[in-house]
């Protein structure tokens, strides 16, 4: 919708904001806003969870079911991670085919969580060469203020860590009526979550609001999860024109580790 | 100054929200009989059915006389003849621009209503696309609204920032006959315009001074049902 689109004045008061190192909620540009995860919002769903990361709202559903392995992966189940941007969420998405950022978003995700190990998917296989575990994740905005990616990150973790296996029945089917209790093949203590950095001007922040993306030149988005000790950048990707110099994706690095440390204690509360 | 607020407008466009208590006000829902009886008329927001005037927007139901409306808490901008609304520039045609102003139709600003000689080929001097403007509705049309810059406070707006509320709140964060927003104004020291389409301009001589005004009036703006608010916004400025 072109109404949302920031105007001139704006866009200076903000460059100005942001060079000042000042937000018009009153945080500082790398911080976050409050993260609150509730669970079990779909009960048809394996693992779901609902992410509210200030007034941006989020939706992530595991769902599994038996399948094929892939020719290159046969000793894999898979994963695969699939989005829609709701117009539900924002004026600004349309229902019909996907869009640029509607391709994004769920390959991202997939990006991370593949990349970082957080799913053994070798645990996952049923029979060798002939049946595995489909891992299915469903992302949902319910809402768009802005940085949904990195909301949907942590909606897609907390589905995965409340996600339950399913029993199978004697034919090989998906019992549903059996309660499950056992939990996904998940590797202890990797959670990759997104951090999408934002330019204006010289200015780079996290988190912002949907006027402050708007406002914005270019983005990237880190991928980085923690493996025994170390820190991992497991994706990335840059949109929009503007460059990032040398200096700001060092300045970038050198921020990240606090910030995943930061954030990752917040997710651990509520798994 | 030019772009002072025009508080002319504001009373004109005052509509509802008073903190008169003595006028009773419920919440209503669409479908929700107000009234019955045949003494009463439905005027915004109501409709007779038989009977009945029943709400047909989601609202604060008052009841002035025999006049029953419903006051909408949420709600799209209508264009109305006489309101300043602020928009933004989205095209320059060959006889004017193009501004959105966050309704269903575009406003067209003509060529004429710039205050000295354009040449056609540098319209962009005075206007460019994504520069805001402050203007009065001159007509309402099927085809699109006619907007004027002839008025006390309207023109290019230079400085500052633009944010926007739910259009139906204007009315509350004016104030009756503007004490609201000459409050915040004072407390703040900030030059503010507010459009009736919700789109509101904050210039201060600090980006503190700003930033405050902004919180204000989104304060004001939240509280849609409280009375007597004005002394709450005086007692959220001693806090803040």
């Amino acid at each position: 919708m072109s109404s949302m689109i920031t105007s001139n004045l704006t866009r200076e008061t903000l460059r100005k904001m942001f060079a000042a190192g000042k937000r018009f909620d009153g945080r500082g540009l790398l911080d976050h806003r409050h993260v609150e995860i509730s669970y079990n919002v779909s009960n048809k769903a394996e693992g779901s969870a609902r992410v509210k990361v200030g007034k941006t709202e989020v939706i992530a559903g595991v769902k599994m079911v038996p399948g094929t392995p892939y020719p290159d992966s046969m000793e894999k189940g898979n994963l695969i991670v699939s989005g829609d941007l709701l117009p539900l969420a924002s004026p600004r998405f349309e229902s019909g085919p996907p869009g640029f950022e509607a391709i994004e978003l769920p390959r991202l995700m997939d990006r991370a969580i593949r990349e970082s190990g957080m799913i053994d998917l070798k645990k996952l296989v049923i029979e060798e060469g002939k049946k595995v575990w489909n891992v299915y994740i469903d992302v949902y905005p319910l809402n768009d203020d802005g940085s949904l990616i990195d909301a949907a990150s942590l909606a897609c973790i907390a589905a995965l860590r409340s996600a339950k296996v399913p029993a199978l029945n004697k034919e090989g089917n998906v019992d549903y009526d059996e309660k499950s209790t056992k939990h996904m093949p998940l590797a202890e203590g990797v959670n990759p979550i997104s951090f999408s950095f934002f330019k204006l001007g010289s200015s780079l922040i996290l988190d912002p609001t949907r006027e402050e993306e708007e406002a914005c030149e270019a983005r990237v988005t880190w991928g980085i999860s923690k493996w025994n000790g170390q820190y991992m950048i497991n994706s990335c990707q840059k949109s929009a024109e503007a460059i990032f110099s040398q200096a700001e994706i060092n300045h970038m690095m050198d921020a990240l580790p606090k910030k995943f440390d930061e954030l990752n204690e917040k997710l651990k509360k509520f798994l | 100054m030019r772009n002072e607020i025009n508080e002319a407008h504001e009373a004109d466009t005052y509509e509802g929200y008073s903190d008169d208590s003595s006028k009773k006000r419920k919440i209503v829902v669409p479908g929700e009989t107000i009234v019955s009886g045949e003494d009463y008329l439905p005027g915004d927001g109501a409709r007779r059915e038989g009977e009945n005037v029943v709400a047909s927007r989601f609202g604060l139901a008052e009841e002035a006389g025999r006049v029953v409306r419903v006051i909408p808490i949420f709600g799209a901008f209508v264009p109305r003849r006489g309101n300043v609304v602020i928009g933004r520039v989205i095209d320059i045609t060959f006889y004017g621009w193009l501004v959105d102003m966050d309704s269903a139709s575009s406003g067209f600003l003509p060529i004429e209503e710039s205050p000295r000689f354009i040449n056609k080929n540098e319209m962009d001097q005075f206007l460019s696309i994504g520069d805001v403007v402050a203007a009065k509705i001159w007509s309402v049309k099927a085809k699109g609204n006619d907007l004027t810059l002839k008025g006390k406070g309207l023109g290019k707006l230079e400085g500052g920032f633009i944010f926007r509320i739910i259009p139906s709140r204007v009315p509350r964060v004016i104030g009756r006959e503007g004490s609201m927003i000459s409050l915040i104004k004072e407390k703040t020291g900030c030059n503010i315009t507010v459009g009736q389409n919700g789109w509101i301009w904050v210039k201060g001589a600090s980006i503190d001074a700003e930033i405050r005004a902004r919180k204000a009036i989104e304060f004001v703006a939240e509280k849609v049902h409280v009375s007597g608010l004005t002394e709450k916004v005086e007692a959220w400025f001693g806090k803040n």
